[in-house]
C-alpha cells in the first residue's frame, strides 16, 4: 500500500538546511495498523505529511497504492488524498462553524458527491462512531473525545485506503484515548490501513507493528504482541 | 461555470458569511456607501440640473436682448451722446440679413400705466406685442388666448392679462373673458388670463396688448424700445448678437466701436456658465462617488485578505480533505462578488429611497430646489456591473494567497 525507499526531506533554515529525514525505507502493506514511534525532532510528522501528500520529499521513491508519487501539482495531491487518504489530527481540525454531520461530510463534498447523499453517507459514519445524536451540535459543544470521533468519521468517509493519524491521542486524558484506539482497531480489522504516529508507548502497543524513528533513520520496525497474537 | 448553480457553492459561502456576520457587514458597508454615495450624488446633481432648467424652462434659452442707449463716440457728423431707436425697418433688415440665425424675433414697446376696472385699479406694465412672444416666453394660460394674428392685423382693442392682475381687478365670482379693463381712458376686452411664470420672468405683471395697437395708442409710429431675438437650435449666439450689433450700428450711423450706443443681454452666455457649473458638478460627482466606490471595493480585498490569513488553517483543512486549489480559489472570489452584489444592490436600494425622501423634503411645488432627483438605470447598472468585476478581481488576490501556501503550512497554523 506504501512503499517508500530512500526518502529523503530537509528544510531549509535560512541559508542552511535542516535534514529532517535521512533515508528512510518503509514498506506498509495493506490491512496493517502501524505506528511510528519517536520523540519530538525525530521527523516522524515529517514523514506523516509526506506520506498524507501534504508535503514533498527530495530524494527517493514513494509509491502510494502502486503509484509513483512525483512532482504531483496540488489539483493531483488534491485529488489523490481524496481518494486515498483520511486525516486524524491531534488538534482535530474540524471546522468550527460547521455541524459534526457537515465537518464529516465535507471530503464527500469535495468528491462531488450530491448534498443529500452525502449527508446521509456522513450521518451512517457518525453512526459508527457512536455519535448520531450529536449529529447537528457544532464542534466547541462537543467534548474533545468525541471531537476526534467525528474526525475519525471524517476521516473515513470517502472510504480511503489508508488513515493517517497524527498523535489522534494526543489531546485526550487515558479514558477517551484508549475509546479512540479501539475505534482505529476496529477500522483496521475491518481491513482498512491504519498509520499512527504517536510517543506514548501504551497507545504504540496497541497497534500491530512499531517503527521507531530516531534522528531521520529507522532505528527499528518490530511486529507488537497484538500482532503475534493475531 | 457549473460550480455557480451548484447549491451547495452557495452553502459553502453562506456558512463561512454567516459564521463572520461582523466582518461581513464591514464589508458590505464599505461598498455599500460608495454606490450609496454614487446614486445619492448623481440624483442630487440631476434634480439641481432640472431645477436650472425648469427656472429657464419656458424661455428659449438662446435668446437676445438688444436696446438702444446713446451714442459713445461722434461719427458721421453726428456729436457723441446722440440719442436714438430702433425701428421697424431694423426688424425687416435683421429678418432677411439672418434668415438663417434667427428663429423668432419679437420687437417690444413698454410703458406702465393706470389699469382700471370698475372701481378697482392698479398700476401695471403694458406691452405692445406680437404673438411670437408667446413662442419665446410661453404663456400659460387659465383662461381664454393669447394675442393672435388677427389681433395685430385689425389693430384689436384687447388684452391679455396676468392672474395677480385678474385677482387685483375683478371681484371674486366674476369670470373676466369678455370683460372690459380700462388704460388710459381706452377700453379693452379681456382675451385671456396667463399663470404667473415661476421661472425668468422679466415681464412680470403686464397687460399684453396688440404691438399694432399700442403703436397707434401711443403714437410711437415705427419706433422700437427693444427687441427679444431667439436663434435656432445650434447658432452661435454670441456671434449672432456681435453681428447683429454690427448690423444695427451701420443701419443707425452709430461707430462700430461704439459700446455704449446699444445695449444688449445674451441669455445663453449665462446660460453657459450655469451648464459649466452643472457639468463641473457631475463631473465631481463621478470622481467622488467612482473614488468611494473603489475605496469600497479596496475594503473588500483587504477584508478577504485578513479573512484568508485568518482562516489558513480551515483552508489547510480543507485541502487535506481533497479541496483542489480551484475549488478553494472559486470559494473566496465567489465569496467576494457574492458580497459586493450584495452590497452594491442595497447601496442602490438605500440611495434610491434618499433621492425620494429629498424629492419629498426639496422636490415639491413651485420653489423647488431639486426637480426629479434620478439617476439614469443603465448608469446605475454600469456602476453596478463595475462594481461586481471589481469585486472579482480584488477577490482573486486573497483567493491566490489562500491557494500559494502549502497544506502542511496551513495546518501548522494555531
Amino acid at each position: 500500500m506504501i512503499k517508500i525507499e530512500k526518502l529523503h526531506k530537509s528544510y531549509p533554515i535560512g541559508k542552511e538546511a535542516l535534514h529532517v529525514l535521512k533515508g528512510i525505507d518503509l514498506h506498509i502493506k495493506e490491512g496493517e495498523f502501524v505506528s511510528i514511534m519517536g520523540s519530538s525532532g525525530s521527523g516522524k510528522s515529517t514523514l506523516l505529511n509526506i506520506v498524507g501528500l501534504l508535503d514533498e520529499h527530495d530524494k527517493g521513491d514513494y509509491f502510494l497504492n502502486g503509484q509513483l508519487i512525483k512532482n504531483l501539482n496540488e489539483k493531483k495531491a488534491a485529488i489523490l488524498r481524496n481518494k486515498f487518504l483520511g486525516f486524524v489530527f491531534q488538534s482535530f481540525n474540524l471546522i468550527s462553524y460547521k455541524t459534526a454531520l457537515e465537518n464529516v461530510a465535507l471530503p464527500l463534498y469535495y468528491k462531488g458527491m450530491k448534498r443529500k447523499e452525502r449527508l446521509i453517507v456522513a450521518m451512517d459514519y457518525l453512526d459508527k462512531v457512536g455519535l448520531k445524536d450529536w449529529a447537528n451540535h457544532l464542534p466547541n459543544e462537543l467534548s474533545g473525545g468525541q471531537k476526534q470521533r467525528v474526525a475519525i468519521a471524517r476521516a473515513l468517509v470517502t472510504k480511503p485506503k489508508v488513515v493517517l493519524a497524527d498523535e489522534p491521542t494526543g489531546a485526550l486524558d487515558s479514558t477517551t484515548s484508549d475509546a479512540v484506539m479501539d475505534l482505529l482497531k476496529d477500522i483496521n480489522n475491518e481491513g482498512m490501513t491504519v498509520f499512527v504516529i504517536t510517543h506514548e508507548e501504551e497507545i504504540a502497543a496497541q497497534t500491530s507493528r512499531i517503527v521507531r524513528l530516531k534522528d531521520g533513520v529507522i532505528i527499528s520496525d518490530e511486529l507488537t504482541k497484538v500482532a503475534k497474537v493475531i | 461555470m457549473k460550480f455557480l448553480f451548484d447549491s451547495d457553492t452557495w452553502q459553502e459561502i453562506y456558512g463561512s458569511i454567516r459564521k463572520n456576520k461582523i466582518r461581513t457587514l464591514i464589508t458590505i458597508i464599505g461598498v455599500l456607501w460608495g454606490i450609496f454615495l454614487l446614486v445619492v450624488l448623481l440624483g442630487a446633481a440631476r434634480g439641481m440640473e432640472n431645477g436650472f432648467n425648469k427656472l429657464f424652462g419656458n424661455f428659449a434659452t438662446n435668446s437676445v436682448f438688444v436696446w438702444t442707449q446713446s451714442t459713445d463716440i461722434p461719427f458721421k457728423g453726428f456729436q457723441k451722446g446722440r440719442r436714438f431707436n430702433l425701428n421697424t425697418n431694423d426688424i425687416e433688415a435683421l429678418k432677411s440679413e439672418y434668415s438663417k440665425e434667427i428663429k423668432f424675433l419679437a420687437p417690444r414697446n413698454q410703458t406702465n400705466n393706470l389699469v382700471i376696472h370698475n372701481f378697482k385699479s392698479g398700476n401695471f406694465k403694458v406691452s405692445g406685442d406680437y404673438p411670437v412672444l408667446d413662442k419665446i416666453q410661453k404663456k400659460k394660460l387659465i383662461y381664454g388666448r393669447f394675442l393672435n394674428e388677427n389681433d395685430i392685423l385689425s389693430n384689436s382693442k384687447v388684452t391679455a392679462i396676468s392672474e395677480d392682475m385678474y385677482k387685483q381687478l375683478f371681484d371674486k365670482d366674476v369670470f373676466p373673458i369678455g370683460e372690459y379693463i380700462k388704460i388710459n381712458a381706452i377700453n379693452y376686452k379681456v382675451i385671456g388670463v396667463y399663470e404667473p411664470s415661476n421661472t425668468i420672468d422679466i415681464d412680470g405683471d403686464t397687460a399684453y396688448i396688440p404691438f399694432t395697437t399700442f403703436r397707434k395708442v401711443y403714437n410711437k409710429a415705427n419706433k422700437i424700445d427693444w427687441m427679444m431675438i431667439t436663434a435656432h437650435e445650434g447658432t452661435d449666439i454670441a456671434q449672432m448678437e456681435k453681428d447683429i450689433l454690427r448690423t444695427l450700428k451701420s443701419l443707425h450711423k452709430v461707430h462700430p466701436d461704439d459700446k455704449r450706443a446699444f445695449g444688449s443681454a445674451n441669455l445663453g452666455e449665462n446660460i453657459g456658465k450655469i451648464t459649466g457649473f452643472l457639468i463641473g458638478m457631475q463631473f465631481l460627482t463621478w470622481f467622488v462617488g467612482l473614488a468611494t466606490l473603489i475605496a469600497g471595493v479596496f475594503a473588500i480585498g483587504n477584508i478577504l485578505l485578513i479573512t484568508v490569513k485568518e482562516r489558513t488553517k480551515e483552508i489547510g483543512i480543507r485541502r487535506a480533505l481533497g479541496a483542489t486549489p480551484k475549488s478553494i480559489r472559486q470559494q473566496v472570489i465567489l465569496e467576494s462578488v457574492f458580497l459586493t452584489t450584495i452590497a452594491g444592490m442595497l447601496g442602490i436600494v438605500f440611495g434610491a429611497l434618499v433621492l425620494f425622501f429629498i424629492d419629498r423634503a426639496l422636490g415639491q411645488g413651485p420653489d423647488a430646489v431639486l426637480i426629479n432627483p434620478t439617476v439614469n438605470i443603465p448608469i446605475i447598472m454600469i456602476a453596478f456591473v463595475t462594481l461586481v468585476i471589481l469585486g472579482t478581481l480584488i477577490g482573486i488576490i486573497p483567493a491566490h494567497m489562500a491557494t500559494v501556501v502549502k497544506p502542511i503550512e496551513a495546518l501548522r497554523e494555531e
